[in-house]
């Protein structure tokens, strides 16, 4: 086993772990972490993909300003442990069969794609695009969706906003 | 020896991964002394001063006691996360400074960089994420410890970490204008870096096109690092000590640690973004390896006139008489090796000034309220930085059609 490849499975484990504790976790302090366990692992796979500015980012915004947002309010709420209701009816004879359904067509998938080689070659792959080639994609080519993306969330600022404020 | 030619990358990133840590250790310990020294020296007090000469041995001293006490658990914490919040703290704040070029990228061994243990292209981003989980630590720990003070201090701290964090981060982005590039060597001595003068007098460092900026970004660090006056996280009047009152023997040693951790690095990036890095004020000549050699030079004779005139017990003398051996061996080291050790000695002054002037507010400065800090935040730290950012931009466009 190279190292880019147990650094792999390592993260890989990890990430699907912090997944289903998610999940499971009763706490939602603990369900926040294992997010950030899931985000910070998705980072270190975009490393071993060649891409060391998605991977910042990710932690930077994901795990350092999304994250710290929802286990402030966590704490703020002081919010306890949840409660477990028993199975809703749809969720359990619609629900499990169609996440089966979803497992099996992503297992299909899977095993009829070609194997891809880029984590695998993580360590030889080629040089990582650049910062500036990135931002001159996002604010030359994609400049449109860009400045309509950021005004959508400033909307929904907006929106957050009026819908807080107390009236007089 | 054939180990070491087949893989220098992994046998040079260890011992300077090693020689990173102990000299980051030593410097966490001894800055406590410092700290105390001035302080005390403001107060018109001694400080530490029966702990070795001098309380020289003071820090080690700390340690051993922060090692041997009851280390007490809080019965109704939460135990996973109360155990994760002192590690997360401590070794998010060291894996920053793991990021940080301390000389030229060019000086090598075995065809290694010596003075940065990783120099990656997007350093500064890499260094914002890393400390941006540095708030875990803090709010983790306030809300683990099931109890009403830490709660209050960790939502505090949170509150003021991201609040400031906006502003640091925007402060910067001025000099990344000036310098086009992401990455911490060549922000110092890139194309565009700081090497050069102006009027062939004052050093092309950035804190001067770029003032207002490093007025932003020094207040944002001081916030961010929970420092005098924007402790509130662990104001002892209202919280008892905030985040880790619960926390005792060497869990509370490693928030302390982390503490100063992160001092180090904000002054670590102050240095390289607006100070030159390592670059020396004069422009590099060779006459400059006198500076430090006098300088150490001096100490020494200091250390060891006080070691005849005021020591009188003679383990202290015996400790003295390894500080002025120490002096001299820097001194030789400055004299015989310029290439390897002028720019750390100038990186390491620069950093020094900012740690004086940490204590120096924590001798001097009153506390903030927190309504206060908010508002000085929000209102007037973040617009301002903002106008710097659009006016450094404008400027440049204009100089730069």
């Amino acid at each position: 086993m190279t190292l880019p490849l147990i650094v792999f499975f390592a993260c890989a484990i990890a990430a699907v772990v912090g997944a289903i504790l998610l999940i499971l976790a009763r706490e939602p302090i603990h369900s926040a972490l294992s997010l950030i366990l899931v985000m910070v692992s998705l980072a270190i796979l975009y490393l071993l993909l060649g891409a060391p500015f998605v991977a910042a980012i990710q932690i930077l915004v994901y795990a350092g300003a999304i994250m710290v947002l929802f286990v402030f309010v966590i704490m703020l709420l002081n919010a306890g442990e949840e409660e477990r209701t028993d199975w809703s009816k749809i969720a359990k004879w619609v629900g499990l069969p169609l996440g089966f359904l979803l497992l099996l067509e992503i297992a299909h998938w899977l095993f009829h794609s070609e194997p891809g080689t880029a984590i695998v070659n993580g360590a030889t792959a080629p040089p990582p695009a650049s910062t500036f080639d990135l931002s001159t994609a996002l604010f030359r080519q994609y400049l449109f969706p860009f400045e309509a993306t950021s005004i959508l969330i400033l909307i929904a600022i907006l929106g957050a906003l009026v819908l807080a404020r107390k009236d007089e | 020896m054939e180990f070491i030619s087949q893989h220098p990358v992994l046998v040079v990133s260890l011992v300077k991964i090693l020689l990173t840590l102990f000299v980051v250790m030593t410097a966490l310990a001894y800055l406590t002394w410092f700290e105390r020294k001035v302080v005390a020296r403001m107060q018109s007090r001694w400080g530490p001063y029966y702990v070795g000469a001098h309380g020289l041995l003071q820090p080690l001293a700390d340690g051993v006691k922060f090692l041997f006490k009851e280390d007490v658990t809080p019965p109704s914490s939460d135990i996973v996360t109360y155990l994760l919040a002192p590690f997360l703290a401590l070794v998010l704040a060291l894996t920053a400074i793991a990021l940080l070029p301390i000389g030229p990228p060019d000086v090598t061994i075995l065809g290694q960089p010596v003075f940065a243990v990783s120099n990656i292209n997007i350093g500064l981003i890499f260094l914002f994420a890393i400390t941006s989980l540095g708030v875990y630590g803090v709010a983790l720990a306030g809300w683990s410890s099931n109890s009403k003070y830490p709660l209050m201090g960790g939502l505090r701290s949170s509150a003021q970490m991201i609040s400031y964090e906006v502003s640091l981060t925007l402060s910067v982005v001025g000099v990344l204008l000036l310098a086009g590039t992401l990455n911490l060597s060549d922000i110092v001595n890139g194309p565009n870096g700081q090497t050069g003068h102006w009027f062939h007098l004052i050093p092309k460092w950035n804190v001067i096109p770029q003032f207002v900026g490093f007025l932003c970004y020094i207040i944002a660090a001081i916030a961010e690092t929970n420092r005098v006056p924007f402790d509130l996280p662990e104001a002892e009047t209202e919280l008892v000590a905030g985040f880790h009152t619960e926390y005792s023997s060497f869990k509370f040693a490693m928030f302390f640690m982390a503490e100063y951790a992160n001092m180090i690095t904000v002054s670590c990036l102050a240095t390289i973004l607006f100070f030159g890095g390592w670059l020396s004020p004069f422009g590099g000549h060779d006459w400059e390896k006198f500076i430090p050699v006098a300088i150490f030079l001096g100490l020494a004779a200091y250390c060891l006139f006080s070691l005849v005139t005021e020591l009188e017990s003679i383990i202290h003398k015996l400790q003295f008489t390894i500080v002025v051996g120490l002096f001299f061996a820097l001194a030789a080291a400055c004299f015989f090796f310029p290439q390897f050790a002028m720019p750390p000695f100038w990186f390491i002054l620069k950093i020094a000034i900012f740690m004086f002037f940490y204590v120096w507010a924590r001798g001097t400065l009153p506390r903030f309220r927190y309504d206060q800090l908010m508002s000085f935040g929000w209102k007037l730290l973040l617009p301002l930085s903002l106008a710097n950012l659009v006016l450094t931009a404008v400027v440049w466009l204009v100089m730069h059609p």
